[in-house]
């Protein structure tokens, strides 16, 4: 029977990760949370808007109002990486070799390990950035589509279009496909090989939160009363298939999700703080925690794979044991 | 369900280049009213007050994907107004401040047609600051000038002592031709009372008709009860050529064309007995997806066939929401009304087929 460690705080939670092994629950308000011994806490922007979890270093990226990143460390290690003047970073992802990309306006920046900074102009506003799995590149969600640049040469940036508001972009871990969340109830899909489009709609909500399964078969979803999977095994990806629907609930949405780091099962969070796991070949679930205060906002797996992070808007986190 | 807190009230200011925004926001933010205001700008002016929560964005206007030309929302403000509701004890209010050239139906729009800026903020009141020596230069060379007083709830006409009497009743004459129904405040450096701005409820079913005089009172122009003792001195000053002014255009003229010249908008006023809700209900839909592009604003009072409630209903474009208001008073005459603003309206044909609409 799986246990739940509270940790209630008073504010709206961006993002849970844990950084060695310690859970860290990164608030709006810019005071990033751990349970290390204790309840600890550090300060990193003033106003945090987005956190991108920097897997091979070990850290989380921020940005925020105050128009800084800052990478936040294992004991409270915090350093601030960029400054990009008063407009807000409404964006941040982590790359290879020690690179870190933020949007802010109408810019995305890429800051190499050295400190070097590149920015890449464009003519609509920044909303999403992300990193390729491998090489040096990034991509660029913006309106009527995304821009694919490679802040490493002088190359020529590559655009992907398709009508509408493209809020945020994530690619698939084997670097194939592009995926898009939208202003509209839907997200985009692109394979990179051939430009070819993926639509993937139906959504009765926006989507907010997207997870890929182990080694990328997987696309998990929120923004239905469902957790929302697409099926990427496929050279096209989920054209012509239907997604799974996991965890269907009548009364409430989905509004997080986190796949699993090598089975294919997906926790799910709902807007009335639930978590359950459902396993992708029949469904199955479980009951991980009850209703709380708010909409789960934040959700991760420790490398074990023994426990789960969430964090909500309202602020009541906590440390979900699946093995105890 | 989901937290339920109490949606923000938003009001957006718009005007163009020097007539007054920045004047009236440091006002805003300065005087002591006890409310805390996060501001929204797209050009960082010369705002002399501290304040922690300006914030700067791009405007950025999105194009839904539905296939229709009027449904338009702010990107930048959806963005915006989700990161400052992730700390809501912050703020009290939110002003969002446009710049001099923008479009104020896209502002609107994102407080009705964002799922999630919907949920946490409600559109207060559309704020026109006008300059009143150079608005008929401004209409000459732009449509979004008389957009902006077109959509507005109020209209803040400011500056009046740069032009002479003569002027002012002409520019004032404008205003109402192309919004009857808005609110007009003569004002100098922006000197309007706060609560003439603020805390309006203009989009707010319950309350936006209750606001205007004119819409109410159609047959009765007497403005004195909305003088309170907090009303500008401006006003009372000005006073006699109001009252006046209303004389001459009376309401049931609006839907003419505008005589004025540089006036594209104009507006269509309908007046009518009780309705049949089974005629009237697909004729006011069919009318805002057909006319949505050229309505900017609608609002109206219906009285439906044996429905003992006012039912209220506002649009903007294609976006129209009704709600049965309140019970019909004692000896209150039961009569519907229906104001469009917009252009390339053809008031003939809404004033014959809104009449089909009537209960036999």
């Amino acid at each position: 029977m799986p246990t739940v460690a509270p940790l209630d705080i008073d504010g709206h939670c961006i993002a849970a990760v844990f950084l060695n092994d310690v859970p860290h629950f990164a608030f709006a308000d810019g005071a990033v949370h751990r349970l290390d011994n204790g309840h600890k806490t550090v300060q990193a922007n003033d106003g945090l808007l987005a956190a991108a979890y920097d897997e091979a270093n070990g850290r989380l990226i921020t940005g925020g109002e105050d128009g800084k990143v800052f990478s936040v460390k294992p004991e409270g290690v915090v350093e601030e990486l960029a400054a990009a003047g008063r407009k807000w970073i409404s964006s941040v992802a982590a790359g290879p070799q020690e690179a870190v990309a933020c949007g802010a306006g109408k810019s995305a920046f890429v800051r190499f390990k050295d400190g070097k900074i590149k920015e890449f102009q464009h003519p609509r506003t920044v909303e999403g950035v992300a990193f390729a799995p491998r090489g040096m590149r990034i991509a660029v969600a913006r309106y009527n589509g995304a821009t694919l640049h490679f802040p490493a040469t002088d190359g020529k940036p590559a655009e992907l279009e398709w009508a509408g508001a493209h809020t945020g972009v994530t690619f698939s871990p084997d670097g194939h496909f592009l995926v898009t969340t939208m202003q509209e109830n839907a997200l985009h899909g692109w394979k990179l090989a051939d430009g070819k489009h993926m639509r993937m709609s139906g959504y009765p909500a926006k989507v907010k939160s997207l997870s890929w399964s182990a080694r990328g078969k997987w696309l998990a979803s929120s923004g239905a009363p469902a957790a929302i999977v697409w099926p990427f095994q496929a050279k096209d990806g989920p054209m012509g298939k239907a997604p799974l629907e996991l965890g269907t609930r009548g009364n409430t949405m989905v509004t997080a999700v986190a796949c699993h780091p090598s089975e294919e099962v997906v926790a799910i969070g709902y807007e009335d703080g639930m978590v359950i796991a459902a396993r992708f070949h029949d469904a199955k679930e479980v009951m991980l925690r009850r209703p709380g205060k708010g909409a789960i906002t934040a959700l991760t797996w420790d490398k074990a794979e023994r426990r789960l992070a969430f964090g909500s808007a309202t602020g009541d986190c906590g440390i979900i044991d699946i093995t105890a | 369900m989901s937290e339920t807190q109490t949606q923000i009230p938003v009001t957006v200011l718009t005007g163009y280049l020097g007539a007054g925004k920045t004047t009236l926001l440091n006002r805003i933010l300065s005087e002591n009213h006890g409310k805390r205001y996060a501001v929204i700008v797209n050009e960082f002016g010369e705002i002399g007050i501290d304040n922690d929560l300006i914030v700067e964005s791009d405007e950025e206007i999105y194009e839904m994907n539905n296939g229709c030309v009027c449904c338009t929302v702010r990107g930048d403000l959806i963005r915006t107004v989700e990161g400052l509701m992730r700390r809501p004890g912050r703020f009290d209010a939110i002003l969002v401040e446009t710049t001099g050239l923008a479009d104020p139906a896209p502002v609107a729009q994102t407080f009705f047609m964002d799922d999630d800026v919907r949920s946490k903020t409600k559109l207060d009141a559309v704020v026109a600051l006008v300059d009143a020596k150079h608005l008929p230069l401004r209409l000459k060379d732009s449509k979004e000038a008389e957009d902006q007083i077109a959509f507005a709830d109020v209209v803040v006409l400011n500056k009046t002592d740069l032009v002479t009497p003569e002027e002012l009743a002409t520019v004032e004459a404008t205003i109402r031709a192309i919004n009857p129904s808005a609110r007009i405040h003569r004002t100098q450096r922006s000197g309007v009372a706060l609560t003439e701005v603020l805390d309006r409820g203009a989009f707010d079913l319950n309350r936006a008709l209750e606001n205007d005089p004119h819409f109410l009172e159609a047959h009765d122009h007497d403005h004195d009860h909305e003088c309170g003792p907090d009303c500008d001195h401006d006003h009372h000053h000005h006073h006699h050529d109001h009252d006046h002014h209303h004389h001459d255009h009376d309401h049931d003229h609006h839907h003419h064309a505008s005589p004025i010249h540089d006036v594209t908008v104009q507006s269509v006023s309908l007046r009518g007995g009780e309705m049949d809700p089974k005629k009237f209900f697909p004729w006011i839909e069919k009318i805002t997806q057909m006319e949505g592009p050229n309505i900017l604003r609608l609002k109206g009072i219906i009285a439906l066939k044996d429905d003992p409630d006012r039912y209220v209903l506002q649009g903007v474009h294609m976006i129209i929401e009704g709600d049965h208001q309140r019970a019909w008073k004692d000896g209150e005459k039961h009569e519907s009304r229906l104001v469009f603003i917009g252009r390339k309206l053809d008031a003939e044909r809404l004033k014959s087929s809104f009449d089909a609409c009537q209960a036999a």
